[in-house]
């Protein structure tokens, strides 16, 4: 049985024009020790279908579908025993390391909260402990990093000490929503690093949720490509950033910057803007962009389809018709 | 004549009670006409100061600033000299430099007023023109703001820069935070500027996948300093400093190959203290004595290649700083 079981998820937000979906019926499956990448453009539902996840979204939100975790449907459950269940065994990290931790705790008293409530470990104990996790995470001198504030570190190493937080309980896993977009690349580096250290130590899975291609080509095993709030592809890493089928999969990658092309060549664009979930075409959310768009894509949304160990939402298949 | 060139510039931030704080320690870079220069280096090292500077936003403690061979004089009470509007600058958020309650032709039309009196309703006109030449619609004048992508915003900006008919427009990170298709469009239509209008561009952005493939030549910056200059590809495909190398190591591949990029260990040091010898030693993987005690040049190579390391001398064939310090380890020496 898979660690994380996602089945149908819809995600309706209330807006001035009524409820309106972000995310539109999402099904995968997370294995333990796997990262799973997550990637798509702003708007496209990614994080809204995590923040499903641990109950985060905003009031008003109206979820349907299972989500299976631990043997219990996280939908299901009442927000005292969500918060046993996901508070111990499923942790996140934010993008900006600043707001998710408090800036007048001492590391040592973040750290220890919540071991001491999901654990119920004494004191000490967590201490112990709180000191080992900031090693893990490289941060130096840990036993005295106990008591100092966020503000004394950088973004790199605050955002590590985010991480560090998040394993506290030893969570079976992580999500990680853009976890290096503010930091620089070499910093980023590191935080992939240790990503890819912990899932291989500790047989963390981590749901890495990330707009950048690059970041997602390093550590994740198995890729999903939102858009619209769908899943429009998913497979193997190297089969998707390689192989792509998808015709949005295939103009996301073209639009990078390729180390190899010649300078005058222009990267390659999308047409046009991304869909307003208030405002979602009909049939593929992608047609309006669509290069090998077919009459029948305007009119029914493509179902997502198995062939070949890869889950693919397109009638047409560019690869295909090349 | 370049169209921008910055000598030996100090920018230094005043601390109460604890000093000056030397943001940029002595940094010279030049853009010629038509130009695309890249500059690139972590957060803190000095870049968008250095930015600063290059439009007289900042009054540099030392060194000179030349646009169009005639120096640029820090904004004071004054209004900025008439012949400056030809040099314009771009925020990273084009959110907050836009006025939310105003229409976007009014706003470009503001930088037309500067410009020349001809009637409103030509200004107008040319509004419309600006639109479309940063890949809008015409119809886009008569909207606001809040009604773009961040992209489109993006186009805003540099359209409202266009108004002023610039022959030099720094950007200061003018591509974080947009999405992969936003930033390529971003990016050919900075290139084509560039080409069709015979435009300078001092592009300064930590993406440097994106600088790569957009910029003419790159300057690398570290904590105040350049540490290495030159064309693009060259640079790319050797690099002589051992921080341009590590900034490069850094850089994931979106291939699908699993690549795992290379972190660079440490921190960027405090610039109000600096350390001794080479800024970048504490963090270098070849430092050595010498490195500790002396600040290394800025020294000339054959192809337009600047680099400021020790490991690299003048008059011999430039190498791969491992090679050097594997060479220097075996006893073959740099001196």
């Amino acid at each position: 049985m898979s660690l994380l079981e996602v089945e149908g998820l819809r995600v309706r937000l209330p807006t001035l024009h009524g409820l309106v979906p972000v995310v539109d019926g999402v099904s995968y499956a997370v294995e333990p020790g796997e990262v799973f990448g997550v990637a798509g453009e702003s708007g496209s539902g990614k994080t809204m279908s995590m923040l499903a996840l641990l109950g985060l979204l905003p009031a008003g939100a109206v979820v349907e579908g299972a989500i299976r975790f631990g043997g219990h449907d996280l939908l299901r459950l009442s927000r005292k025993r969500l918060r046993d269940v996901a508070g111990r065994e499923l942790a996140m990290v934010f993008q900006d390391p600043l707001t998710s931790l408090h800036p007048m705790l001492s590391l040592g008293q973040q750290l220890t909260e919540h071991m001491r409530r999901h654990l119920g470990v004494d004191r000490r104990t967590a201490e112990r402990r709180a000191v080992a996790l900031l090693a893990e995470v490289r941060i130096p001198d840990p036993q005295s990093s106990l008591h100092a504030y966020p503000h004394q570190f950088s973004g790199g190493m605050r955002q590590r000490i985010a991480i560090a937080i998040a394993l506290a309980c030893r969570p079976r896993l992580l999500i990680a929503d853009e976890p290096t977009t503010a930091l620089d690349v070499t910093v980023q580096a590191g935080i992939l690093r240790l990503l890819d250290r912990l899932r291989r130590e500790n047989d963390l899975a981590v749901v890495l949720i990330t707009h950048d291609v690059g970041v997602m080509s390093s550590i994740a095993d198995r890729v999903s490509i939102f858009y619209g709030g769908r899943i429009v592809e998913s497979g193997g890493r190297q089969e998707v950033l390689q192989r792509p089928r998808h015709p949005y999969t295939r103009a996301l990658l073209d639009a990078l910057p390729h180390p190899e092309a010649a300078r005058d060549q222009p990267l390659v664009a999308i047409e046009g803007t991304p869909p307003s979930p208030a405002r979602m075409p009909s049939g593929c959310a992608f047609h309006p962009r669509c290069p090998y768009a077919l009459e029948r894509c305007t009119q029914e949304i493509p179902a997502l389809v198995s062939v070949n160990g890869r889950r693919l939402a397109c009638p047409v298949d560019p690869l295909r018709t090349r | 004549m370049s169209a921008l060139e910055l000598h030996d510039v100090v920018v230094e931030y005043d601390r109460r009670g604890r000093g000056a704080v030397r943001a940029v320690a002595g940094a010279s870079l030049t853009v010629q006409r038509g130009q695309i220069v890249g500059l690139v280096g972590e957060s803190g090292c000095g870049k968008s100061s250095l930015a600063r500077a290059a439009v007289g936003l900042v009054k540099p403690a030392a060194g000179t600033v030349l646009f169009e061979g005639r120096e640029v004089k820090p904004l004071r009470r004054r209004a900025r000299p008439g012949e400056l509007v030809r040099l314009q600058l771009v925020f990273q958020n084009p959110y907050s430099s836009l006025n939310p309650r105003r229409k976007i032709g009014a706003q470009l039309a503001d930088g037309l007023i500067s410009l020349d009196h001809s009637p409103r309703r030509d200004r107008l006109g040319r509004a419309r023109e600006l639109c479309e030449l940063v890949g809008l619609p015409a119809a886009a004048v008569s909207r606001y703001p809040h009604e773009f992508s961040g992209g489109q915003r993006q186009r805003i900006a540099i359209a409202r820069a266009l108004a002023a008919d610039p022959s030099v427009i720094v950007l200061d990170e003018p591509l974080a935070s947009l999405d992969a298709s936003a930033q390529a469009q971003l990016a050919n239509l900075l290139v084509g500027l560039a080409r069709d209008l015979q435009l300078s561009l001092l592009l300064i952005s930590h993406d440097l996948a994106i600088v790569r493939h957009v910029a003419d030549a790159v300057s690398v910056m570290y904590l105040g300093t350049m540490v290495e200059s030159g064309p693009t590809r060259p640079l790319w495909e050797l690099p002589l400093h051992p921080y341009s190398e590590a900034l490069i190591a850094a850089v994931p591949h979106p291939d699908g190959s699993g690549f795992m990029p290379e972190a660079l260990p440490g921190e960027v040091p405090d610039p109000g203290r600096p350390p001794t010898g080479c800024r970048f030693h504490p963090r270098c993987p070849y430092a050595f004595a010498r490195c500790l005690e002396e600040e290394p040049p800025l020294v000339t190579f054959p192809g337009g290649r600047e680099a400021a390391c020790w490991l690299q001398r003048a008059g011999m064939a430039p190498a791969r700083p491992a090679d050097r310090a594997a060479a220097l380890a075996n006893g073959a020496g740099v001196e």
